[in-house]
């Protein structure tokens, strides 16, 4: 069974791009484009990585990390963080509310599909 | 050299000007050659009724006698010399430059006020990029849609084996991001023009209205003949901003109100009779005692007024009227001396004080400090204070205990003050 991704993300040219991307990297990928029921879109699907855009439709990113984060179900789940906000207490908000990694828009693709790929490694190797 | 040398000095020199001997003239102003003598060689302080008689004597202005000009002038120096600890500077030459060289001595004063100006300005953008929500809205989109260029940019170069129906969606999808970049870029571009048109003014607001006051000698010929105060504003050719325009109309208004309430024709003689007491003003004009003191502040200089400053702060301690008098120069920048009884009244609101208060030179004032609400009061908020204090010179033989009081703590020289925030850079020098 192949790994699968949430990509929560609004803008649609960057769902299909990053999708791509994934696909072609042998991964599931699901998409979500509203902040604000994007919660129990991760508890549905229960992703092995969740990409999340900050500035999303309804709610945003920050809240739903710090949600995700205070679930027992979800509390570890990996977290890769996308955003054109790229100010350092943004940074360290997100920090502050266990993001597994935080990247600014614009990224190379290689970058992007690298950290997804570190993230789930990571995530497999603990007991 | 003391730092109040110039005075005494100045009134030698237009003595010998004018060749009249010592004697003569001390005889002639009812004090002894003995005294003038100390004056003249800067041991003895000088103000109020001694130096209006000196200056008639000698048939000059007494600004022209007074200190007050220079003081201004030092404080700013030393100002300026404190914004930079890590270029040394003579710090005890400072009266010697500005009695020697004043031209230059006010070039480094405005010169220092316009970098004060420029780092509010920085400043002021720095918040506006940072807390802009349409800017932020706008770089958001912008940065959102490079992404999407990019990524699928690279898809494109990245993948030889990419198939045509791919091909064709990810290039329509670049043709649609790049028209919305075009457009996002633009409205950008649009909006910064706008916020630079907004605000060209390298100083801000306050401070314009400040130099507006300053360059009247606070009084406002055109608002005491019946000038509308917006139309006055309106007017003012060095106020360049709306936010300062709008101020301005603020403070105009407050003056206008005041002239009215106690016509200049009316009030001056008043003020004469009452021997400038506030108290007894506000209750034969019928008006609060803040009101009399911004009355007696806008008063014409002249050889019959005493040098009268004013200054005002709100809770907060911002200072939002400064009117120096001769003596003690009011610090453009940042807060006060933590003894003036401006701070104290504030510890019990509308309730006057009155101290003796002597500045580092040894000029003295009566201060008196009121706190006050700003606005009217209300049973659902609680109320908000601003504080006034009125200054008078006062002469310097009433032998009356003083509070030593300072401009501010940078430029204050004062030893054993319990009320220092911060080192002095006076003793770098």
């Amino acid at each position: 069974m192949s790994k699968t991704v949430l990509l929560v993300e609004d803008e649609p040219n960057i769902i299909e791009a990053i999708s791509f991307l994934l696909e072609r990297d042998g991964w599931t990928v699901r998409i979500h484009s509203q902040g604000d029921d994007a919660v129990d879109a991760v508890l549905r699907v229960a992703p092995d990585v969740l990409v999340l855009d900050v500035m999303l439709p309804g709610r945003s990113g920050f809240d739903i990390l710090r949600d995700l984060r205070s679930n027992a179900a979800t509390k570890g789940l990996p977290i890769l963080m996308l955003t054109a906000r790229g100010q350092t207490k943004d940074r360290e908000l997100a920090e502050s509310y266990g993001v597994s990694h935080f990247m600014t828009k614009p990224f190379s693709n290689d970058e992007m599909l690298g950290k997804v790929r570190d993230l789930y490694t990571a995530s497999a190797d603990k007991p | 050299m003391p730092k109040s040398a110039l005075t005494g000095s100045r009134i030698r020199e237009h003595r010998l000007m004018r060749g009249i001997k010592q004697a003569d003239l001390a005889r002639d102003i009812g004090i002894s050659a003995s005294y003038l003598n100390l004056i003249e060689h800067n041991r003895r302080r000088i103000g109020g009724k001694t130096l209006l008689a000196l200056s008639e004597a000698l048939k000059i202005d007494p600004s022209t006698l007074s200190q007050g000009a220079e003081r201004a002038v030092v404080t700013e120096l030393q100002d300026a010399a404190a914004s930079d600890a890590d270029v040394p500077v003579e710090l005890d030459q400072i009266d010697d430059l500005v009695a020697r060289f004043p031209g230059w001595a006010a070039k480094v004063t405005a010169q220092h006020r316009r970098l004060r100006a420029l780092e509010q300005t920085v400043g002021g953008l720095n918040d506006r990029l940072t807390h802009d929500p349409v800017l932020s809205e706008r770089m958001h989109e912008v940065l959102s849609t490079v992404s999407a260029i990019r990524s699928t940019a690279a898809i494109l170069v990245g993948t030889p084996d990419l198939g045509t129906e791919w091909q064709a969606r990810f290039y329509s999808n670049i043709d649609t991001e790049s028209r919305r970049l075009a457009d996002s870029s633009a409205a950008m571009a649009a909006h910064l023009d706008n916020l630079s048109r907004k605000d060209t003014s390298t100083a801000t607001p306050l401070e314009v209205v400040f130099s507006a006051f300053d360059g009247r000698g606070h009084h406002l010929r055109e608002l005491e003949e019946g000038g509308d105060p917006e139309a006055f504003a309106a007017q003012m050719s060095e106020i360049d901003s709306t936010a300062a325009r709008t101020l301005a109309a603020a403070y105009f208004r407050t003056y206008s109100a005041d002239a009215k309430a106690m016509p200049l024709e009316i009030f001056e003689p008043a003020a004469h009779e009452m021997k400038f007491d506030p108290a007894a003003l506000a209750a034969r004009f019928g008006v609060p005692l803040e009101a009399v003191f911004r009355r007696l502040a806008s008063l014409p200089r002249g050889a019959t007024v005493p040098d009268i400053g004013l200054v005002s702060c709100d809770a907060a301690g911002a200072l939002l009227v400064r009117k120096s008098p001769s003596g003690l120069a009011l610090p453009w920048f940042g807060a006060g001396c933590p003894l003036w009884p401006l701070y104290a009244a504030l510890s019990a609101p509308g309730v006057p004080i009155r101290r003796i208060i002597e500045g580092e030179d040894g000029a003295r004032f009566t201060a008196m400090a009121l706190a006050h609400p700003s606005g009217p009061l209300r049973f659902d908020r609680p109320p908000v204070y601003h504080s006034i204090m009125l200054l008078i010179a006062q002469d310097d033989a009433t032998g009356e205990a003083a509070i030593p009081v300072g401009s501010s703590c940078r430029i204050c020289a004062r030893s054993d003050c319990d009320a220092r925030r911060e080192p002095t850079v006076l003793t770098h020098g």
